[in-house]
């Protein structure tokens, strides 16, 4: 048995994921979400849409957030990538994400490691966000549980843990 | 169940995090896609690409012939239907002879990689002779429409009349009677995660091992059995991290059914990941209601009578359909004292992807024209919204003209606070232009007293076990869906027994260990399986205190537990620390498996009419809810501005999960109130997409206040009843009636998008100018 397809052309994609260097084999038209989840094995990046829909994806680039499901892999050369799974350090959540857990901003939890990754990169360029900040920086991520009050909570608790 | 019932759960008054939640906010949860596939086969499915018509002609060689391709299967490969309801299984997992719905399965393959297998999908050879299709009930019900079933004539799945109390007489007496035609559009459960399963076939043992978004795994269970011709025992369900369900996935669904199919077929294990859109039309979600009320009222307010006519898009198959049609019906009582009722349901077969069970299941769009119909008599008798609802309470224990059981009723409660909290006396009528407020009442059941599958087993069984480790493990089939259901467990066991929470671990849903359980629907899990924990800890701990007796030497029924200590009296030499406790239980007879049950008595189960089953509980939540908008009456958006909600549960097991249940159920019912809507082009779908699919985001969404009131129901775990539902149907009406308050206009169909708005205030303003005309003229 064989592929359809010969393989395509692939290039060495050097990277840093999560604080440590890496390198893989990548085609060209991989997209960021596929290389985290299936060759990175960081199943932490959510799949919920067909593509720049939901925010589930959401990882960071350099500190910024982004939707991984419409980001290519070899754009990522040379830059720092971060999933929810580089966020706690030894296995301690952050205050963030204890935030999360404590205010019950998850419930089924599908939308939440990219909530947390787009909360994540507001608080870090902006660590005492308003309300209405909080709303513009979360507004690509859909939730389709918590109606978003206890999501706002969460992150409000997280900004006044930390400052 | 006596005293502890409402003593027990103390240190959850707090509310207490969920169980799970670390897992899901570190990244390590665990969902179907999620799950390891390394040497999975990819399925992919062929759906019909037009809405109605018969099979001619399929050919499935040359995508049999292409390497990499494992195995393809077409309806040829099960001739067994399926469906939730046994009464009503009329659906082939892959089409047979005829399709009715675009999008339908037709064909399926299992290939190596996702290239391979939407190639092969590709060399399929189908031809289809196209058959009169219909997207709306009324085309369907022409005289003379073909017939999607030939066994259901008028293309009607289901009649319901019912008749309760001399109706004709309350209308005759009433001093107002008033009737609305209101019509509700289709809306979606669109829950984040996508639809996915990982089957795994392995040939030599014959066994079949099930992952899938299911949030009844027993059904699914039942009908993977039927349709792949297997013995039940040779199928294990197993639960992984579910994102999301909302009643999507109550109903097995047919990619499931032919991912195991394919896996049988390669004799090995197929991950099926659904697209988004392919979800949206795997839906089962709620249909398309066009609701014709009439009420007769009082002067006072009362309610003298209602007439309700019903009709409601099923889509192409049964599906839950009957069920919905009943409910439609069953609740509109329940919730207020009405003497006389006469409801008339259609449930209509269209050429559209199935509908089905969604949050507030049957309930939500009657009750919405129900609180809106309301409203407006209020007003034309010069009532004050709240006053009339207050005129219409009922008085619990009490039972319902259609026989359902209302053993606890808060909502006079539900009304002081929400009035209130959103400063209802002081504010109505004072507000600005464009700004309203509006008010609407809802109730929800505690799960569903008859269950689908009548085999006369107890409605829950949860098994606790202890062993040397003095871990306590609650074993259940209840699915956790995010809704908190394992969390609740955990807290029903380690407060009965008087234990620490994270002394107790709940594993749910794994067929080959967990009890049966009829899953996470009709929000039944609080209610009943909370009640099945309660009595399966309640059993562990009779053990436990007989055995610490016979330490300390005293009579079992002196000892109690609390704080992990055993005790007599309060004396420092009289108590024994929970491990020794486990020590002495475990002598001479090991480690010990409990099992606790909860069981519905056959009062509970509903009226003796036909359906009359549907709606019958052993507790109703209540809720009351006001809405403050703006409308923009240039542009006709409607903004919620906040939301003040009081919901009934009974006792709040877990503080922190009702509110959370609360505040989503309200801004589910929002969403479907303000934007929400799926459209079809001919049968296809048009809002495939979360972009066209349009939820109200963080940015529109309001601050919901929640308020919680105790009525502590008789037979509820620790006197609590459900809390996920019962808010929801309240939410579209109260922003109806906050929009007429604010603009002086009724809207009658929901979602209340900004065209439909601008349309009602163009009406208006042309309305005006010609009676500006006419009194110019004359």
């Amino acid at each position: 048995m064989h592929a359809l397809n010969p393989q395509p052309r692939k290039r060495l994609l050097r990277l840093t994921l999560n604080g440590r260097p890496r390198e893989d084999a990548v085609a060209d038209g991989v997209l960021l979400v596929d290389y985290l989840r299936e060759v990175a094995q960081l199943t932490g990046v959510k799949t919920g849409c067909d593509g720049g829909e939901c925010g589930a994806c959401t990882v960071l680039v350099d500190g910024e957030a982004v939707p991984s499901c419409i980001t290519l892999a070899v754009r990522c050369e040379d830059r720092s990538v971060e999933t929810i799974e580089g966020l706690a350090a030894q296995g301690r959540p952050t205050q963030l994400q204890r935030a999360f857990h404590e205010k019950l901003g998850t419930q089924c939890g599908f939308c939440t490691p990219g909530m947390i990754m787009a909360a994540e990169s507001l608080l870090r360029r902006n660590p005492t966000p308003t309300e209405a900040e909080i709303r513009t920086a979360l507004s690509g991520n859909l939730c389709r549980c918590t109606g978003y009050e206890k999501i706002i909570e969460s992150v409000q608790a997280a900004a006044r843990a930390t400052s | 169940m006596t005293v502890d019932r409402f003593a027990a759960n103390t240190f959850a008054r707090r509310g207490v995090p969920l169980i799970d939640g670390i897992e899901k906010v570190t990244g390590r949860a665990r969902y179907t896609a999620d799950l390891d596939h390394a040497d999975a086969l990819v399925g992919r499915i062929l759906r019909s690409p037009v809405s109605h018509g018969d099979i001619v002609r399929l050919d499935v060689s040359k995508a049999r012939a292409l390497p990499g391709v494992v195995a393809v299967i077409t309806g040829e490969d099960c001739p067994h239907t399926y469906g939730v309801l046994p009464v009503a299984m009329n659906e082939y997992p892959l089409a047979r002879d005829r399709v009715r719905y675009r999008g339908e399965p037709i064909a399926a393959v299992a290939a190596i990689d996702a290239e391979t297998a939407e190639h092969a999908l590709s060399l399929i050879e189908l031809e289809i002779n196209k058959l009169p299709a219909y997207y709306t009930s009324e085309e369907a019900r022409v005289p003379g429409a073909t017939l999607l079933h030939d066994n259901k004539p008028g293309n009607l799945e289901r009649e319901v009349h019912h008749e309760f109390g001399d109706w004709r007489e309350g209308f005759a007496t009433a001093d107002l009677v008033r009737e609305e035609s209101i019509s509700c559009a289709e809306i979606n459960h669109a829950q984040i995660e996508p639809h996915a399963c990982l089957m795994d076939y392995d040939p030599l043992t014959g066994r079949l091992t099930v992952q899938s978004v299911s949030q009844v795994g027993y059904y699914l269970h039942l009908m993977l059995a039927r349709c792949l011709d297997m013995d039940t025992s040779r199928i294990r369900v197993i639960k992984p991290f579910i994102g999301g369900g909302f009643g999507a996935r109550v109903e097995p669904l047919n990619f499931e059914i032919v991912t195991a199919l394919l896996a049988r077929a390669a004799a090995g294990k197929v991950l099926m990941k659904l697209s988004r859109e392919e979800t949206f039309i795997t839906h089962r979600a709620r249909p398309q209601t066009d609701i014709k009320l009439r009420l007769g009222m009082c002067r006072d307010g009362r309610i003298t009578a209602c007439a309700c006519e019903v009709v409601q898009r099923g889509g192409a198959y049964a599906g839950y359909g009957i069920i919905t049609i009943l409910y439609a019906g069953a609740l509109l009582q329940g919730l207020y004292d009405i003497p006389a009722i006469k409801y008339d349901g259609y449930r209509v077969y269209a050429n559209l992807p199935p509908c089905g069970a969604m949050r507030g299941h049957g309930g939500v769009n009657t009750r919405h024209a129900f609180e809106c119909l309301m409203d407006r008599m209020a007003r034309d008798l010069g009532l004050d919204p709240f006053a009339v609802r207050r005129a219409n309470l009922l008085h619990a224990p009490t039972r319902t003209l259609n026989d359902l059981m209302v053993n606890s009723y808060g909502l006079a409660e539900c009304l002081d606070r929400v009035e209130k909290a959103s400063g209802w006396r002081d504010r109505i009528g004072k507000l600005p232009d464009g700004k309203g407020l509006g008010m609407a009442c809802s109730h929800y059941v505690s799960g569903a007293a008859k269950p689908i599958h009548w085999t006369g087993e107890p409605h829950a069984v949860v098994n606790v076990r202890l062993d040397f480790d003095g871990g306590i493990t609650a074993l259940t089939g209840a699915a956790e869906i995010g809704q908190g259901s394992s969390t609740m467990v955990a807290i029903a066991v380690s407060e009965t027994l008087g234990v620490a929470l994270d002394r107790v671990t709940v594993v749910a849903g794994d067929s080959a260990v967990t009890p049966k359980d009829n899953g996470a629907y009709s929000s039944r899990i609080t209610f009943m399986v909370g009640n099945a924990a309660i009595d399966a800890a309640r059993r562990l701990k009779a053990i436990l205190t007989e055995a610490a007796a016979r330490k300390l030497e005293a009579r079992p029924e002196d000892v109690e537990a609390a704080g992990e200590v055993f005790r007599v009296g309060s004396g420092e030499q009289s108590s024994l620390p929970f491990a020794d406790v486990v020590k002495a239980a475990l002598v001479d007879r090991g480690a010990i498996t409990v099992s606790g049950s909860f069981t519905c008595p056959p009062e509970a189960q509903g009226g003796k009419h036909k359906g009359g089953a549907v709606g019958s509980t052993m507790g109703f939540s209540y809720a009351a809810q006001v809405v403050e908008v703006s409308v923009d009456d240039a542009t006709g958006m409607v903004t919620v501005d906040k939301v003040w909600t009081a919901l009934d549960c009974g006792h709040a097991i877990n503080p922190l999960a009702v509110e959370g249940q609360v505040q989503g159920s309200v801004w589910m019912g929002m969403g479907q109130a303000l934007c929400e809507e799926t459209r079809y082009l001919d049968g296809l779908p048009a809002h495939g997409s979360f972009l066209e699919y349009r939820m109200p985001t963080i940015a529109e969404s309001p601050p919901i206040e929640v308020h919680i009131v105790e009525s502590h129901d008789p037979y509820g775990p620790f006197g609590a009843k459900e809390a996920s539902e019962g808010a929801l149907a309240g939410f579209p009406p109260a922003l109806v009636n906050a929009i007429a308050n604010a603009i002086g206009i009724d809207l009658n169909e929901i979602p209340v998008t900004p065209d439909r708005v601008m349309d009602a205030l163009i009406a208006r303003r042309r309305q005006a100018r010609l009676a500006e005309t006419v009194r110019a003229a004359s």
